[in-house]
Parts: C-alpha cells; sequence; structure tokens
C-alpha cells in the first residue's frame, strides 16, 4: 500500500466517522434537536450535579444571587452607621464596633458586591449576547465562584465570631501592621482579598477569552454590543491591577505572619508603599466597577430608544482611553501625604483628563436619546436617574482633582458624597436597571412595572436625601470615618437628613427584591424579546435552553434583531452528542476551530475548598503555606488530568 | 469680573446656608488664613464652571426628553442609521469635547496658580512648632534655639496673627493628618518621615482642627483647638506658659501633688518643675489653661476633670490612660491640684 493510498483510505474512514457523528443542519432540527442537545448538555441532577456544573447561566446566576445579599448586608450595616451618626455624641454604636461596622461596610461593597456582581451579570450574559453556548474555561468559572464565595463567607463568619476586620477598607500601614493591629483582624482582611483576588482574576481570563474567541460569525469587533466592549476593557483592567493589590496584600501578611519589614520604616521599609500599591489597584477598581455599568445605560439606552448608540466608535474608544488612563491616577488619593508639587500638578491633569471620554459618552447616551424615540419604562427611567446623579459626582471628582481644594476635601463627607454619587449614582443605578431589563430573560418572567416604579422613585429620592447633604458635613469639616462628632459644628441637620434618607433608600431596594421575589411567581410570562431589543441575547427563548442557542447565530450589523425581518441566518454543522462551541477569529470572527466543552465536574468545587482551606489556615500560622498547598495540588492535578481522546480529530468546519 | 465672582461667592454663602451662624469654627470656609483666600476663589470658579457644565448636561437630557417623537419604529431605527454621520450631530460632538477640554485646561491652571501662590508662604516664618501625633492626641513642642525658652504643651496651638508659622510635622506611631480647616489643608504625618506646614493667619479667633486620617479606635477624637491671638496676648501666653507649675498652697492641692507627681500619673506625664517628668503622655505642666481635656473630647471644667480622670475608659474609649481606681479622697485632692495647673 503506498502513503497515497494509505492516506485517501485514512481520509474515507474519517469521512464515514463524521457521517455517523450526529451535527445540527437541515437534517436535524426542532424538538429532536432539541432533545439531542438538551442530552448532550445538561447537568447532572441533585446536589453533586448543583456543585459540579460549568453552566455559566447557573454560574452567573448564583454570581448575582450572592452579590446582592452580601450588598443587603453591607447595607445593612450602612443603617446601623447612619442611626449612630444621625445625632451628636451618641453611644449607641462603640467607637470600636463602629470601626468594624465601615471596614466591614466598605470591604464587602467593593470587594463582595460591585465587583463580583458586574462580572455575575457578564457571565450569565455575555454568551447569549456573543451568541454562542457556553463561556471558555467553564470549570475556571465555575471555581471563581466557590472561591469568591468562600472569601465572603471567611469575612462574614470572621464578622459573626468578633473578630472582623476594623482598620478601614484600604487598610493603610502601619496601622493594619503587626503592631498596630495584634490579633487576626488584619489578616481576615487581607486573606479575603486574596480569595476575590483570585475569583476576580478568574473571572477575568474567562470573560476576555469569551469575548475574543466566542463570538458568533459574523460579529466583528466592529459589531460587538458595547457592553461586551466594556467587559473586555474591564477583564484586562482586573489582570493589570489586581496583581498590584495580590502583592501588597501578601506583603502585608507575611510583615505580620513571618516578620517580614516591607512596610515597617524602623527597619528600611516604607509606609507609603502600600498606598502606592494599593491605589494603583485601588484606582483602577472604581472603573472595573464603573465601565460595565456605562455598558448596561448603552445598552438600556439603544433598546429604548429604539436607535443603534450614537458615534459607536467614539463609545468604544472612550471606554478603551478611560480604562488606560483610570491607571495614571492613583496619586490623587495620596495628595495629602507631602510628595513633590511637580508630581501634584500632573496627577490633578491626569485626573481631570479622565473626564474627557466619561463626557463623551454622556454626550452620545444624550444624543442617542434625542434623535431617538424614548420608551421610559423602569431601565430607562434609571438610565436618567443615572445621568442626573452620576453626572454631579463626576464633576465633584473634577473638584477634588485640583490639589488645594483636594487638600481641605480629602477623606471628608465630601468625599462620602463624591463616591456615592459615583459609585450608586454610576454603578448602582443603571445595575438595577439591566436587572429589571434582563430579569426576564434570566428567570423567564416580567417584573411588576408598578412596582418597579415605586421602588424606583423612593431609591433616586432617597439617595439624594441621603448623600446631597453630606456635602455640606464635609465643607463644614466633619472628617470620614469618625464613629461620632461633637454638637456645635452644624453638623446635627445635614446628618439627620443623611440617616432618614439611608432609610428610604433601604425601603425602596427591600420593595424592589420583593418585587424580584414575587414576580418569580407571579410575574408575566415573558416572551423571547420582550423590550424589542437588538441583540442576541433575545434571539433565543426566555429563560434560555441549557444549551443557548439550537443553531448558532450569524450576525451582518450591529444590531441582529433589528436588522432582520423574521429569523435570524444561523450556521449549523456543531455536534449535538456532545457539548461543543464555536470558536471564531479574535478580529473578522470567521469560524475558525469547534472546540469541545467541558462536562461538569466536582474538581472545581474540591480544587476551591482546598485552596480556601489553605488560605484561612495561613491566617493562622505560616505552615498552612506548605501543607495546604499539597491538597490544594492534589485538586488540581486531578481537575487537570489529560484525558483520553476518544474520538477522532476533525478537521475545521466547512 | 469682580461682581461676577462676588454674586458667586454669594450663592456659594446662600448654598452653604449654615455656615455663617457657626463661625467657620470648623468649616473650610474659615478664610481664617492667607491661604484661604486662594482657597476660596478656587473653589468658587470650580463651582461655577461645574454647575454650568452640569445645566448643559440636564439642559440636554429633558430636551432629548420632550422632544420624544413618534414617528414608526422601523423609522426611528432606520433613521438613527443615517443620523450617525449627520452633520449637526457630528459638530455637536465635536464642539462637546473641545468645551470639555478647554474647560478642564481652564480649571487645571486656575488650580496650578493656586497651588503656587498657597505654596509662596513657605520659607520666610518667623515661628516653627512641633506637632507630633500619636494615638489620639497631639504633642506640640514650641522649638527655639535656647532650651529655656523650648516650650512644650499639648492638643492646642496658639498663634500670634499675622506671623507666618512653620509646623513641623511628625507622628510616633500610625499615620495621622494635620487639618485646620478654617487655617490650612490636611498634611499627613507619618512615621518615619518628617512634612511640614506654613499657616499665615488673619483673623483673631478659635479654630478646631481634627485628625483627618483614620488612625484607630479613638480616631474621632483627637481633635485640637487652634488660638490665634493678637501678637501681645500670644506673648503673654507663651511667657506664661513657660514658667512651671505654681507650687502647691493648700493641704488637698498638696495631698493632689503627692499623688500625681510620687504615683501612677508621673510615669506618663510630665508636669515641669515637679519629679513628674514623664514623656509618654500629654504635658500637664498648664492643663488647667487649656479650653478642652483629652483631644477636644471634653471642654476643660472640673466636672469633667473628675469625670476623665476617674474613668478615661469609658469617656475615650480605647485610649493609652488606664482607668486606675482612684480612692475618693486621691480623687479630691488630684483634681484641686490639677486644677491649679493654670
Amino acid at each position: 500500500m503506498t502513503e497515497r493510498e494509505r492516506v485517501e483510505q485514512e481520509d474515507k474512514r474519517l469521512a464515514a466517522e463524521r457521517e455517523k457523528i450526529a451535527r445540527d443542519g437541515p437534517k436535524l432540527k426542532g424538538a429532536a434537536l432539541e432533545a439531542r442537545l438538551h442530552a448532550a448538555w445538561r447537568r447532572p441532577p441533585g446536589i453533586m450535579g448543583w456543585l459540579a456544573t460549568v453552566d455559566h447561566k447557573e454560574i452567573g446566576r448564583r454570581y448575582i444571587i450572592t452579590a446582592l445579599i452580601f450588598l443587603a448586608l453591607a447595607g445593612v450595616l450602612a443603617l446601623l452607621m447612619r442611626l449612630q451618626l444621625a445625632r451628636p455624641d451618641s453611644n449607641l454604636i462603640s467607637a470600636s464596633r463602629y470601626n468594624e461596622l465601615f471596614t466591614m461596610h466598605g470591604s464587602t461593597m467593593m470587594f463582595l458586591f460591585a465587583v463580583p456582581v458586574m462580572e455575575g451579570v457578564a457571565v450569565f450574559i455575555i454568551p447569549l449576547m456573543l451568541g454562542t453556548r457556553s463561556t471558555a474555561f467553564p470549570r475556571l468559572n465555575a471555581f471563581s465562584y466557590f472561591m469568591y464565595l468562600f472569601g465572603g463567607l471567611m469575612l462574614w463568619g470572621a464578622f459573626v465570631l468578633n473578630i472582623a476586620p476594623d482598620m478601614g477598607w484600604f487598610a493603610y500601614t502601619p496601622l493594619s501592621g503587626p503592631q498596630f493591629s495584634p490579633g487576626k483582624r488584619a489578616d481576615v482582611w487581607a486573606q479575603m482579598i486574596t480569595f476575590t483576588e483570585v475569583a476576580a482574576l478568574a473571572a477575568a481570563v474567562v470573560l476576555v477569552t469569551t469575548i475574543l474567541k466566542t463570538r458568533a460569525p459574523g460579529m466583528t469587533l466592529a459589531r460587538m454590543p458595547i457592553f461586551a466592549w466594556a467587559m473586555l476593557v474591564v477583564g484586562i483592567m482586573i489582570i493589570f491591577s489586581m496583581p498590584s493589590v495580590a502583592l501588597a496584600s501578601s506583603f502585608l501578611i507575611s510583615d505580620r505572619l513571618v516578620g517580614t519589614q516591607f512596610y515597617n520604616q524602623a527597619e528600611h521599609g516604607d509606609a507609603l508603599l502600600w498606598q502606592h500599591l494599593f491605589w494603583f489597584f485601588g484606582h483602577p477598581e472604581v472603573y472595573i466597577i464603573f465601565l460595565p455599568a456605562t455598558g448596561f445605560v448603552s445598552t438600556i439606552v439603544e433598546t429604548f430608544c429604539r436607535r443603534s448608540i450614537f458615534a459607536y466608535p467614539v463609545v468604544v474608544l472612550a471606554l478603551i482611553s478611560t480604562g488606560i488612563l483610570a491607571f495614571g491616577l492613583w496619586v490623587h488619593h495620596m495628595f495629602a501625604t507631602g510628595l513633590p508639587r511637580v508630581g501634584y500638578s500632573f496627577y490633578t491633569a491626569a485626573s481631570m483628563s479622565v473626564s474627557i471620554p466619561t463626557g463623551l459618552q454622556i454626550f452620545c447616551w444624550l444624543a442617542t436619546m434625542w434623535d431617538g424615540r424614548p420608551r421610559f419604562q423602569v431601565p430607562m427611567l434609571y438610565v436618567v436617574a443615572f445621568i442626573v446623579t452620576f453626572v454631579i459626582g463626576g464633576l465633584t471628582g473634577v473638584i477634588i482633582a485640583a490639589v488645594p481644594l483636594d487638600l481641605q476635601l480629602h477623606d471628608t463627607y465630601f468625599i462620602v458624597a463624591h463616591f456615592h454619587y459615583v459609585l450608586i449614582g454610576g454603578a448602582v443605578f443603571p445595575l438595577l436597571g439591566i436587572l429589571t431589563y434582563w430579569y426576564p430573560k434570566i428567570t423567564g418572567r416580567m417584573m411588576s412595572e408598578r412596582f418597579g416604579k415605586i421602588s424606583f422613585w423612593m431609591v433616586f429620592l432617597g439617595f439624594q436625601l441621603a448623600f446631597f447633604p453630606m456635602h455640606f458635613s464635609g465643607l463644614l469639616g466633619m472628617p470620614r470615618r469618625v464613629y461620632t462628632y461633637p454638637a456645635g459644628l452644624g453638623l446635627e441637620l445635614p446628618n439627620m437628613l443623611s440617616t432618614i434618607g439611608a432609610f428610604v433608600v433601604a425601603l425602596a431596594v427591600l420593595i424592589y427584591v420583593l418585587n424580584g421575589v414575587v414576580s418569580l411567581y407571579r410575574g408575566a410570562i415573558a416572551p423571547d424579546n420582550p423590550w424589542d431589543s437588538a441583540s442576541l441575547e433575545w434571539a433565543t427563548s426566555s429563560p434560555p435552553p441549557v444549551y443557548n442557542f439550537e443553531h448558532i447565530p450569524v450576525v451582518e450589523g450591529r444590531a441582529p434583531l433589528w436588522d432582520t425581518e423574521g429569523d435570524i441566518p444561523v450556521i449549523s454543522g456543531l455536534r449535538v452528542d456532545e457539548k461543543e462551541m464555536l470558536l471564531t477569529t479574535v478580529v473578522s470572527a470567521t469560524p475558525d476551530l469547534r472546540e469541545p466543552v467541558p462536562h461538569a465536574s466536582l474538581w472545581p468545587f474540591i480544587a476551591a475548598c482546598a485552596v480556601g482551606v489553605f488560605f484561612v489556615s495561613s491566617i493562622f500560622s505560616p505552615w498552612a503555606v506548605v501543607f495546604g498547598a499539597i491538597p490544594s495540588a492534589i485538586a488540581l492535578t486531578a481537575w487537570f488530568w489529560p484525558k483520553s481522546l476518544e474520538r477522532h480529530p476533525e478537521p475545521v468546519i466547512a | 469680573m469682580m461682581l461676577r465672582r462676588g454674586t458667586a461667592a454669594a450663592g456659594v454663602m446662600l448654598l452653604l446656608g449654615g455656615c455663617a451662624q457657626y463661625q467657620h469654627y470648623q468649616s473650610i470656609f474659615g478664610n481664617a488664613a492667607v491661604e484661604g483666600r486662594d482657597f476660596n476663589q478656587l473653589f468658587v470658579i470650580f463651582l461655577v464652571v461645574c454647575v454650568i457644565m452640569y445645566l448643559a448636561v440636564i439642559a440636554f437630557l429633558f430636551a432629548g426628553i420632550a422632544r420624544r417623537r413618534r414617528s414608526g419604529d422601523a423609522n426611528v431605527v432606520e433613521q438613527g442609521r443615517q443620523h450617525d454621520s449627520d452633520p449637526l450631530m457630528r459638530t455637536g460632538l465635536v464642539g462637546w469635547g473641545a468645551v470639555i477640554g478647554v474647560g478642564l485646561i481652564a480649571l487645571a491652571i486656575a488650580s496650578f496658580f493656586a497651588d503656587r501662590s498657597m505654596a509662596k508662604a513657605a520659607g520666610n516664618e518667623k515661628l516653627s512648632i512641633t506637632v507630633t501625633a500619636n494615638q489620639w492626641w497631639w504633642d506640640v513642642t514650641y522649638n527655639s534655639a535656647d532650651a529655656s525658652k523650648t516650650l512644650r504643651t499639648a492638643n492646642e496651638l496658639h498663634l500670634p496673627v499675622g506671623v507666618p508659622v512653620r509646623i513641623i510635622l511628625r507622628s510616633n506611631d500610625v499615620i495621622h493628618s494635620f487639618w485646620v480647616p478654617s487655617l490650612t489643608g490636611k498634611q499627613d504625618l507619618i512615621p518615619g518621615r518628617q512634612s511640614d506646614v506654613t499657616i499665615v493667619p488673619t483673623k483673631v479667633g478659635i479654630y478646631r482642627g481634627q485628625c483627618a486620617e483614620f488612625c484607630g479606635t479613638q480616631h474621632a477624637h483627637m481633635a485640637f483647638v487652634v488660638d490665634v491671638d493678637s501678637y501681645p496676648d500670644f506673648l503673654k501666653w507663651w511667657h506664661h506658659q513657660l514658667q512651671p507649675a505654681p507650687a502647691p498652697t493648700t493641704p488637698l492641692v498638696q495631698a493632689g501633688y503627692n499623688y500625681v507627681t510620687g504615683r501612677q500619673c508621673a510615669m506618663c506625664h510630665n508636669v515641669s518643675g515637679t519629679p513628674a517628668s514623664g514623656q509618654v503622655g500629654p504635658d500637664l505642666t498648664h492643663l488647667a489653661s487649656r479650653r478642652t481635656i483629652a483631644a477636644g473630647t471634653l471642654p476643660m471644667s472640673k466636672g469633667n476633670l473628675y469625670g476623665w480622670v476617674e474613668d478615661p475608659q469609658s469617656i475615650k474609649p480605647g485610649n493609652h490612660m488606664p482607668t486606675i481606681g482612684l480612692e475618693p479622697n486621691d480623687l479630691h485632692a488630684v483634681v484641686a491640684y490639677l486644677e491649679t495647673l493654670k
């Protein structure tokens, strides 16, 4: 047998094999296709299946619900603090307890709510939006969720056991160091950082790869939904900024645990090193929270104005330039530390310049509304509230970028007002809007419009009542993080108003949550595309089947569901007896490879448990690093154990 | 120009409603030092620019809402596509970007000049004071080349009006921040580093300062008083403070003297002219002349002295002065002695 004959024979045999493999296509569609896809994609039943699932929709839902629970917990802490501050010289809460409250509030909001909830929404919706069946690295995705959950449980477990951190969410050394924070409180905080940074890095890798490699054929970068652009930028920002805080918190732990001297001035360490490392992460962190929210706003504005976003390239470039500029601003958190004056001027200019891309984005949204036909349903109301509120926060941001003004306003309630306007107005309002918007896709039912509007108006007005007076508390000289303040400084009225406003917001959030829970059972059944939106997540049923799409859609424009009348074009040829997804090229999204998708597996969960035990026990002994590495290594080895290749390698899809 | 600035300033004052009635005791609009004028001007400039920008955004937003058109859906989608190259909207976008850019450059320049103007006072100071921050009180030393003229006090600064004063800032433990809103912006006190601020007070008055960087349990109770006096009043105060503590005159005061100088108190506190020479707590030599007790926690009064000496841990929980459980007789004596430390 000649070589040529042998190759021909092999080709024939492979062709025959391929014939036997079930594919979607003209011969296989409708109920028969659904049944086979369902059989291939469903996870095992029961608690084991629940722990083992790698379905991005289940993981995304868990992420969102867990993050909302942490939001509620941190909100309760905020109410306790507002009760204490309602009156001057109040003795309701002790100084040390109050310090725990604001540390827990800040840490929970930043690390356990804001970043994870954005990742959770993205993990749920991005594959649907891109027209694919799964995220990249689905097991890593599951691991990410469990790491996040364990980090949150550890922090709140410590709070219940009365060893909660009490040195503020940015844990400045030397206050957080071994000399001034004896006990385990600061270690708990630092290890919570380790958990959440592992989780966030894993989620970022999953999202970036998903966005770059799994888009539907034809969805070039220039046709990608703005939200996907936002998450791409955010994923890359997480990958660049998280290592900085990882380094900072590891230095802190080793200072505390094994006697290194990274932050100890007396031994030629440097207390300011912490601030540089922390804010090099901490400032991008703010944009890691804010940019997904701008993606929400673009999504809502497009749908509810029935107009594609005005000046799409400008919006995308604004996202990218914000992501880059965010890394050049960290020093504006440190103006009072006494740096050289030339440095001051540089960082003032850099801090101000970040408002240019944001200002352009705002113009694009307003122009879209101007040119479109806005419908004021609940998600759109949140966008209006976002603009009215966030712009105030942005402008106070310009004010505190000026060094002479910042030296007065820094660390006062003016700053507290500023960042709550930016983070609640800029991120939570769009989040509440987008959760209402995607609720039918997530649950299959609509939320009540009536209760949605009631809670909207309460949350909006309550927010202004709670946070606008804080500008005045700050101007009147009230510093942040004080558990009480003396009478006679003019602080009584603004603080009382803030407390009342905080309770209005809490009530509004309660109504929002109840609306969400009741609508699960009582809400109107949602059609596939209830809002008449343009992007691909609305091309499948609500809620989507476990395999997302029967056939992979093909995209020919920026607004697929508006561009086509009736059925959108699809591509066929993926296996239906095995989990398989289509990979496309990075820029032009032409079909590239068929990629097998991992099955449900318990190993990510077991690995997360092993790593979790390792992290928690290393709070108490450095030897945990040695012994904890063993089960972690075993779990990871089992997770990555090479599978024997049963199928024949197949050619690239035609 | 002056008129407009005046109107804007009036607007700010109106906005801040409550400030005036509290006489800027701890308000950043206190304007009681040279740099206050620069600060107020700069703040007004920023505020005016920001309010204009905000109104522009809101006007555009509500114009867009009011314009909402009733044409058919498909039409809107189609028009939207064509309008992306609409010259009017493109011009609008470019113009908007230009306005933001120009506005920011103007603000950055204003900020730059204010910063340099505020820095000008440094370098020609007539008086040098070292403030050392501790958890949770302020150690104050009036420096002098002559050791006998070096004055140590705590939690209270006296400054002569119109005289540039350089305040050298140090920390003994964690990071604190020195802040007297009416007189000067913040400057951090970082262990192992030395920084300074220069103040030229312009108005006689009493101002409150407070630690502005979270520094642990009692961060909220780490305040101090700044008393800006006329120059003669300042000199009088200074000469008086240089005197050692007066000798006890009555048996009760003598008993208090014995306790303070012979028992636990002297381990930490210094009383000049007596054997009490502890250095880790606030200097007590002229304690009773100060306006507050325990770094601004309580106003100075006999009742508050009783409360503080008897149980400092219930008044300022977590602070480093222990509750030692004085017998009633000792307590009476100690307070009587402390009251003589004028």
